[in-house]
């Protein structure tokens, strides 16, 4: 039991057996070793435990209360008011909602495509191959700093080098790509998108470079053209990776802040559900119950990619 | 889709070493679409090198669309100066270092239990850390800050009395959010390996630990280095758990510290891009050096088997 | 197996080597922080019986931080203190201010006067300052100086610095060029905007990328046609939000909204402020701190300004914008000495001159200070708050600051995109956070 075996075909046998091997394991181990099991994983449970998910019940604790956030006393029960207050009377939650939709659709149909092609391309042994592979990934080492002083250099209408291109510059049909509301939500996706590809590309590049290469020779032999090869033979054998990539485009769709916060603070079209949260925790007025009620239902829908993904990944070990 | 996998696999009588089933090609076609798209992605970060280059004089002259040929470091010495980069730089290597490591030791500790034997919470609790890797930060941000400022230290290990505005506190956080990613993949990464290594060990009598600390954990270089390079990146970049937890200026790190940059050299954009770029140099050398690892260690769905 | 092969057979290496890792990693997850802790422990060492304090500021733009350099150099000097400042980004520093008061302030800070001050004085996060008052005589201060820094308990709690009047900037030149005349009501005022406009100029400069300048512009308006009392009550959110009173203060607003850069809200203050430097725009409402911005001696002397006109006969023009600037002492830092004496200095006529000697954007506070080298722009500005009736601080300043930030910014912002202000819907949140604290 102690290795996922590794020819689909004695998949079967291996699930009857580890309940001996379980067993027989257990009873060899000595009470040191058992000891020094514990520590392994009491350390690390622990501090998962503590910094993780205890303040993660806390959180959900708070959304039911109105709290200024200063001294522990004064936090009182609100009832569910704080979620009625999101809902109905927090004029930035339904955009925020939208927008944070808007992103995860942008980048699961452009970024996330993008980024498989380019690895899928970047695997086939070409030249320069590792050249292609730092230029991509150079963006996904970036400080928010220097994200948010790069684009506002290339979408700046003044000076920016976009409306320079363009040749509207200062003038009034200039570009306003981060003031505008109706745009600045794309030029943050685009940015985001720069970002988002490299990240993809690695994850994939590790996946293809997992793949049995005999998978490829056999599809060669039987005729296969490489587009086939690819979407008959590859992409389904990168299953387990296509879930990653799925789930972490989820995730940082969710996730989303660092970008509209350098812009602008989420604001004024920038709305995404972290940045409110983050207004409303961490700024000069905090209200603790609503930010929490924010973080709550950001809680809430997380969960969900995450428990579909951890069931499709460790359902077939339990 | 299985099905397709292993009729593949039946079918191939070939070495898989030889890769003689494909004829290497000349790929135009994909050069020119590769060549396509990184100009698109140099652009931005080009662009912002250029300016970072320029006397603020001479964009001042001409504007920032200009072409006028005069390049200097100059900037680069003046941002590095005012804008307190020592300081800030040394921060980030407190913080960084540590976290880094206790990470990877603490995540290969659990997935070394969770890969390699077999007892009843295992497969429960690496679902608990992996849900726990993707919760959104700012969900904590309220709990985990009372949390630290009602644990109360001697004012002698902290000034604040409380893990409020110690590096101590940043670390322990991010080593709490970021051991679910390492040790999703390293579990992942130690199942693929042959299940006889333990099994020889054991035998042998060695103990839980040399198997880990002997075998194992050697083996596992490659993904050590890959996640590595991830974390160093993750953790220098860091920004929402510093400003949060950190209140001194003098003790953030690069990343948060930048932030300072704007309201010092108010609209000398050069000047910001030119700190902006310092701040990429630590990230870019670990990438560099880790690199050729850097894609072998990642395998994070262990597709192998 | 070559990694086998390097494993030696069962000598009984195991339990050592085990011991030794094992401590090893407790010591690397454990003692290394600590000794890191250790070692950022003596940074601050602030004792009553201490010659040494430090400064948190948030005046991280190059005049006032000099200023503040000054300031503290000349009480250094006097004193033989040692004093630490330690800036941080104006906006983080005020975005922080709930953490950083709870978690490890500094012994002084800067910040404002208003309820933003008597907030955080009545949670007890800052040290009251009767005595410093004492030395520092409450009859040198104007009576609403002194009441600013009063908290709801009666006692002192800020020092001030300076303060700053909101008034119309412009240059004197462009508008002598084209004869335009300074408008006194809100009627001429607009015409003068149509003019601009016809003369290709922007009539009214804007920036609000950062939320808080269109409040100043929305104290005006409610001051000028409701009253200073009406605009008080509506801070403490006595006076609803859907008010037709409320209703009038847009609807004037939108008739000029056609006059304002229409690029403001991808703006910072200082970007509009090198527009009317460029002489690109007509006019901008902003505190005098605006000709901060304009590092050019030419371009300072020909800024000059005038008072938001009247809007109605009973109200004229007697309510000013003027916020308080000045300095507090955190919790712990009431208890230094240094710091403590610090604060005096700060107030007094001596270290506010050596403020002002580098930062002649703002009038000093102390009436003893050394105002013979004022320019004439200072003194008109000294004048303009000594001759107001009403003095309100600003709206993030008078008003909840959670209301002022997550509702106000976002709803002016929205005001400003679609021309309409949904007075309901502010109401609502109003209702919801104040009555929350």
């Amino acid at each position: 039991m102690t290795v996922v075996p590794a020819e689909p075909a004695t998949r079967d046998e291996s699930r009857a057996q580890p309940a001996n091997g379980k067993r027989r394991r257990l009873q060899r181990l000595t009470r040191r070793d058992k000891l020094v099991l514990t520590a392994m994983v009491a350390i690390p449970t622990l501090i998962e435990l503590v910094l993780i998910w205890v303040p993660t019940l806390l959180s959900i604790g708070l959304s039911f209360t109105k709290w200024n956030g200063l001294a522990l006393s004064d936090i009182r029960s609100n009832g569910l008011h704080n979620y009625s207050y999101v809902v109905h009377d927090y004029p930035q939650f339904w955009p925020a909602i939208r927008h944070n939709i808007l992103w995860l659709v942008f980048l699961g149909v452009i970024g996330t495509p993008l980024g498989l092609l380019i690895a899928v391309l970047l695997d086939q042994r070409i030249r320069f191959s590792r050249i292609y592979q730092t230029i991509f990934f150079v963006p996904v080492m970036l400080s928010l700093a220097l994200v948010g002083i790069i684009w506002e250099l290339m979408y700046s209408p003044s000076s920016g080098l976009i409306d320079n291109v363009m040749g509207t510059a200062g003038t009034s049909r200039a570009i306003d790509w981060l003031g505008d509301s109706n745009i600045n939500i794309w030029s943050a996706l685009i940015a985001a998108t720069w970002k988002h590809v490299g990240y993809i590309m690695i994850l994939y590049l590790a996946g293809l470079r997992g793949i049995d290469p005999t998978l490829k020779e056999a599809a060669a032999i039987d005729g296969a053209t490489e587009k086939q090869t690819f979407f008959r033979v590859i992409f389904p054998a990168m299953r387990p990776i296509n879930i990653v990539v799925l789930v972490i485009t989820v995730i940082e769709s969710l996730r989303a802040f660092d970008i509209v916060w350098v812009f602008n603070r989420g604001r004024n079209g920038l709305e995404l559900i972290s940045a409110l949260i983050v207004q409303n925790l961490v700024g000069e007025g905090q209200v603790i119950g609503v930010g929490s009620a924010l973080a709550v239902i950001l809680l809430v829908v997380s969960l969900i990619p995450i428990v579909i993904y951890l069931s499709r990944v460790f359902g077939k070990d339990k | 889709m299985t099905d397709t996998i292993d009729r593949a696999a039946d079918l191939s009588p070939l070495d898989r070493r030889t890769g003689t089933g494909l004829r290497p090609k000349k790929r135009y076609g994909t050069h020119l679409f590769l060549v396509a798209m990184s100009v698109l992605w140099l652009i931005p970060l080009l662009w912002t090198v250029y300016t970072s280059l320029r006397p603020f004089a001479d964009t001042n002259a001409h504007g920032y669309f200009s072409f006028t040929g005069k390049l200097s470091l100059h900037n680069y010495q003046t941002a590095w100066r005012q804008g307190g980069f020592a300081t800030a730089f040394s921060n980030s290597l407190i913080i960084v270092v540590p976290t880094v490591l206790v990470t990877l030791f603490l995540a290969s500790l659990m997935a070394f239990a969770v890969s390699r034997y077999s007892w009843k919470f295992n497969v429960t609790l690496l679902i608990v850390f992996t849900a726990g890797n993707m919760l959104p930060p700012q969900v904590l941000a309220t709990p985990v800050f009372e949390m630290y400022r009602l644990f109360h230290l001697p004012n002698s290990v902290s000034d604040s009395g409380s893990l409020l505005n110690t590096y101590w506190g940043v670390i322990a956080v991010v080593v709490a959010f970021q051991l679910g990613f390492c040790t999703f993949v390293l579990s992942n990464y130690m199942r693929a390996l042959p299940g006889d290594l333990t099994e020889a060990a054991l035998m042998d009598g060695a103990g839980v630990w040399t198997t880990y600390w002997r075998i194992v954990l050697p083996l596992c270089r490659p993904a050590l280095a890959a996640l590595a390079t991830l974390e160093v990146i993750w953790v220098y970049n860091e920004y929402f758990w510093p400003l949060l937890l950190l209140q001194s200026p003098d003790r953030l790190p690069v990343t948060t510290a930048i932030n300072n940059l704007s309201g010092e050299f108010l609209d000398n954009y050069n000047l910001i891009a030119a700190g902006a770029t310092i701040t990429i140099i630590p990230t870019l050398l670990v990438y560099i050096a880790l690199q050729r690892q850097f894609v072998a260690g990642l395998t994070l769905g262990g597709s192998k088997g | 197996m070559s990694d086998l092969d390097r494993f030696s057979p069962p000598t009984a290496p195991s339990r050592r080597t085990m011991v030794k890792g094992l401590a090893a990693g407790v010591l690397g997850a454990g003692a290394l922080p600590a000794l890191l802790a250790a070692c950022t422990g003596g940074s601050s060492g602030s004792s009553s019986s201490s010659k040494t304090a430090t400064m948190g500021s948030s005046a991280s733009d190059p005049v006032p931080k000099k200023a503040i350099a000054a300031m503290v150099s000349a009480f250094e000097a006097k004193s033989k203190d040692t004093i630490t400042v330690n800036t941080k980004a104006h906006n983080d520093f005020q975005e922080q201010i709930n953490s950083y008061l709870q978690g490890s302030p500094d012994d002084a800070f800067t910040w404002f006067a208003g309820y933003r001050m008597r907030y955080y004085a009545k949670k007890g996060l800052v040290a009251p300052l009767d005595d410093i008052w004492d030395q520092l005589g409450t009859s040198n201060f104007g009576p609403g100086i002194v009441k600013a820094s009063t908290g709801d308990d009666g006692k002192k709690y800020f020092v001030p610095n300076y303060n700053y009047p909101w008034a119309i900037f412009y240059r004197k030149s462009v508008w002598q060029a084209k004869g335009y005349q300074v408008p006194t009501t809100f009627d001429a005022l607009k015409t003068l905007c149509t003019q601009m406009k016809k003369d290709g100029l922007i009539p009214i400069a804007f920036g609000d990328k950062d939320g808080w300048p269109a409040m100043g512009t929305f104290d005006y308006l409610n001051m000028r046609i409701n009253g200073y009392q009406f605009h008080v009550d509506l801070m403490a959110h006595k006076e609803s939000w859907t008010s037709p009173k409320v209703s009038a203060v847009f609807d004037n607003w939108k008739s000029i909204l056609p006059f304002h850069d229409p690029a403001a809200l991808g703006l910072t203050w200082q970007e509009s402020a090198q527009k009317v430097g460029a002489k690109k725009a007509g006019m901008y409402l902003l505190g005098s701190f605006v000709t901060q911005q304009y590092t050019d001696k030419a371009t300072l002397d020909d800024i000059d300004f005038f008072p938001f006109p009247t809007m109605t006969e009973a109200n004229g023009q007697d309510a000013l914008e003027a916020p308080i600037d000045g300095f507090m002492l955190s919790k712990k830092g009431g208890d230094n000495k240094a710091a403590r004496a610090l604060l005096a200095y700060l107030g007094s006529p001596e270290g506010q001159n050596a403020y002002a000697k580098i930062d002649t954007s703002n009038v000093a506070t102390n009436l003893k200070g050394d105002f013979s080298s004022l320019s004439t722009l200072q003194k008109k500005a000294q004048q303009t708050i000594a001759n107001a009736k009403q003095i309100s601080q600003f709206l993030d300043r008078d008003a909840l600051p959670a209301f002022a930030n997550d509702v106000m910014i976002p709803a002016l912002q929205g005001f400003f995109k679609n021309g309409s202000f949904n007075q309901s819907g502010v109401e609502s949140q109003a209702k919801s956070l104040y009555a929350s604290q």
